[in-house]
């Protein structure tokens, strides 16, 4: 086992370093750091110039700015930043503002995918299964931008009806947060309950699918069919046999769909104007901050191989039929 | 709980011979015994038709004003207008012309692209498949939009703007359609015609056109269609955060981008460009779930 988990290590680091070298020249050539300062009225004296692009690093060649940057990350540093800002300080906290919503997201959809693919797949061809295709369908087709606009503007109208602040539209959490943890915390639930229903509502469709015909597919198995004939319940037989299975390779898709589901975090972020990831990403890209861009790639994409990682693992440890050669 | 494959289309048996061409009678026939899927073609089709051609025969242009202010729908604005006095019907279908040729371009050069890899990877196999299928997952760990938007950056708002944003969305969804075609092929290549074509001298480029590829094409088919839809939501998505199609060009996602704020006090300048989006790609997904089922005997149509 250890060996396994060794080996799937020493396998993901060339991944990630080519993946590093590939959007690091990728970002690179995307437009020139110092645009908005050529640009300006009265010009900027070519001394000025220079200088900056000294601290960007620009007067160096490629292949040396790309060490430089890989080595200055391994002891904390990510680069020098067009609009002056220390990335690190600025990017972590943005990161756990978004890891908090992708795990709500994650967690509240995969909720809604067993649910809805294990109702679907015992009541199949049901009125019940028909509706959740239905709407499935209908959510896979839906843009996040349009029902994250559309949910913010119910819960605004909800809030004028009501009188009160139920749930927050805007921002991540109250500025200054409420005194006193439990409000806090209560604070920052208010703000997230919209963010996590429009990203898990735009994300679980395909993950029900999937439980959906893995429990059929399972169902029709003979160790199941050989519970039932033992004369095991139903229901037991469902959750302890067929779930159980169905569950493995679902956590596969799940790691697979992360990177989308960041993908999906920086929309719903942005009709949110939270100060997380998305806007940090957004800004970024506009500024042309070469370096706070590959930040955002880097720790991200990080995040996407590490869960691929850890749901391989799952998967090599809960289904014993796969052998660790 | 003995049933088989239950699919309301009856399973036709005529899937083990290895035929060259697809049965396209066969797959036409059952992709019209889908109700859905085909009402959903009717309906895009009659989209296209509305937005390339009705959308040059409308008398007003959307990127010419109108004497008329946030006007409500009426008989004169189907779709009322914007506060600058935008007939927003022709913004509409400005915009659906726009995301579906971007759609539809994005589909096409993956489709070639990523079904070509998957075949040459899976045919290889080995250090080859290894090798190239690394390269596609390596794409997929990365965020679309936001490399996306790194790459479209530089787009502005040129006339020619929209091919280089197909491209962008091509390069980070080929790999969906490889990995797909590289599981249909890594079963082909073990059939015995694929044997026979090499036992008589041909080429491994050969036997991949003329052999493989035309066997798989139900599968490139799906997956392409999947894209269009994918894309789809892509554009509009990106073209919402404002890296996308910019004015004075317009797409649908740029039109629920600019028109955001005004779901209050001018609900249907939000909804319509909305809409059309949710229709076009349920449309799709529809078309793409019916040729699913057309081109596959063994697997339920619940499988996705």
């Amino acid at each position: 086992m250890l060996a396994y988990v060794l080996r799937r290590l020493l396998h993901t680091i060339p991944i990630v370093l080519v993946g590093s070298f590939v959007t690091f020249v990728m970002v690179s050539a995307s437009g020139d750091p110092l645009g908005d300062l050529k640009a300006k009225q009265p010009p900027v004296s070519q001394a000025i110039l220079d200088a900056e692009a000294h601290r960007m690093r620009l007067d160096q060649p490629l292949l040396e700015r790309y060490w430089r940057w890989l080595t200055g990350i391994l002891s904390g540093d990510w680069g020098p930043s067009v609009k002056r800002i220390d990335i690190g300080a600025e990017i972590w906290p943005r990161l756990l503002v978004s890891a908090r919503l992708v795990t709500l997201a994650v967690l509240l959809a995969l909720v809604l995918a067993l649910v809805i693919g294990v109702v679907s797949a015992v009541k199949r061809y049901s009125a019940v299964d028909y509706a959740f295709t239905a709407v499935g369908f209908l959510l896979l087709s839906m843009p996040a931008f349009w029902l994250a606009v559309l949910l913010k503007q119910q819960a605004i109208e909800l809030n004028q009806a009501t009188g009160t602040t139920l749930v927050y539209t805007v921002g991540e959490a109250s500025i200054p947060p409420p005194p006193g943890l439990w409000p806090t915390v209560l604070d920052v639930l208010g703000h997230v309950v919209l963010p996590t229903i429009v990203l898990a509502m735009t994300s679980f469709a395909p993950w029900s699918r999937f439980v959906r015909s893995s429990m059929i597919e399972v169902q029709q198995s003979d160790y199941v069919r050989l519970a039932r004939a033992k004369g095991i319940k139903r229901r037991t037989v469902l959750v302890r046999h067929a779930l159980r299975t169905a569950l493995v390779p679902l956590t596969t898709v799940v790691a697979l769909d992360l990177a989308v589901l960041f993908s999906g975090a920086v929309i719903t972020e942005t009709v949110f104007q939270w100060r997380g990831m998305g806007s940090f990403l957004l800004s970024s890209v506009r500024d042309k901050d070469i370096y706070a861009v590959m930040a955002w790639l880097l720790l991200v994409s990080l995040i996407v191989v590490v869960f691929n990682l850890i749901a391989d693992l799952l998967y090599a440890v809960l289904d014993r039929r796969i052998r660790l050669g | 709980m003995a049933e088989t494959v239950q699919t309301p289309l009856a399973p036709d048996v005529d899937g083990e011979a290895p035929v060259a061409t697809p049965r396209w009678r066969l797959v036409v026939r059952r992709f019209l015994r889908h109700r859905l899927a085909t009402i959903s073609l009717v309906v895009f089709v009659l989209l296209v038709l509305l937005a390339f051609v009705g959308g040059e025969l409308w008398h007003y242009r959307y990127d010419v004003y109108t004497p008329d202010n946030s006007q409500p729908p009426s008989a004169e604005h189907p779709f009322g207008t914007d506060a600058t006095g935008y007939d927003l019907l022709a913004q509409v279908l400005r915009g659906t012309q726009r995301s579906i040729e971007i759609a539809l371009f994005v589909a096409a050069v993956s489709g070639v692209f990523g079904s070509v890899w998957g075949a040459v990877a899976g045919f290889h196999g080995g250090k080859v498949d290894t090798l190239m299928m690394r390269v596609a997952d390596l794409v997929l760990i990365f965020p679309a939009i936001a490399v996306a938007a790194v790459l479209a950056n530089n787009v502005g708002a040129s006339s020619q703007g929209w091919l280089l944003i197909g491209l962008v969305l091509a390069a980070l969804t080929w790999p969906y359609v490889a990995r797909l075609v590289r599981g249909v092929v890594l079963s082909l290549r073990e059939r015995e015609f694929i044997a026979a074509a090499r036992t008589f001298g041909a080429g491994s480029w050969r036997i991949i056109f003329r052999h493989v590829l035309p066997n798989a094409m139900g599968t490139v088919i799906v997956a392409v269609t999947i894209i269009v839809a994918v894309a789809i939501l892509a554009e509009t998505a990106l073209s919402f955060i404002g890296f996308g199609v910019r004015p004075p060009d317009t797409s649908l996602g740029l039109l629920v981008s600019q028109n955001q704020t005004a779901v209050s006090t001018r609900p249907w300048l939000f909804y319509f460009p909305g809409l059309f989006i949710v229709v076009i790609a349920l449309s799709i997904n529809f078309i793409g779930d019916g040729l699913r089922d057309a081109f596959d005997n063994t697997r339920s149509r619940s499988r996705r």
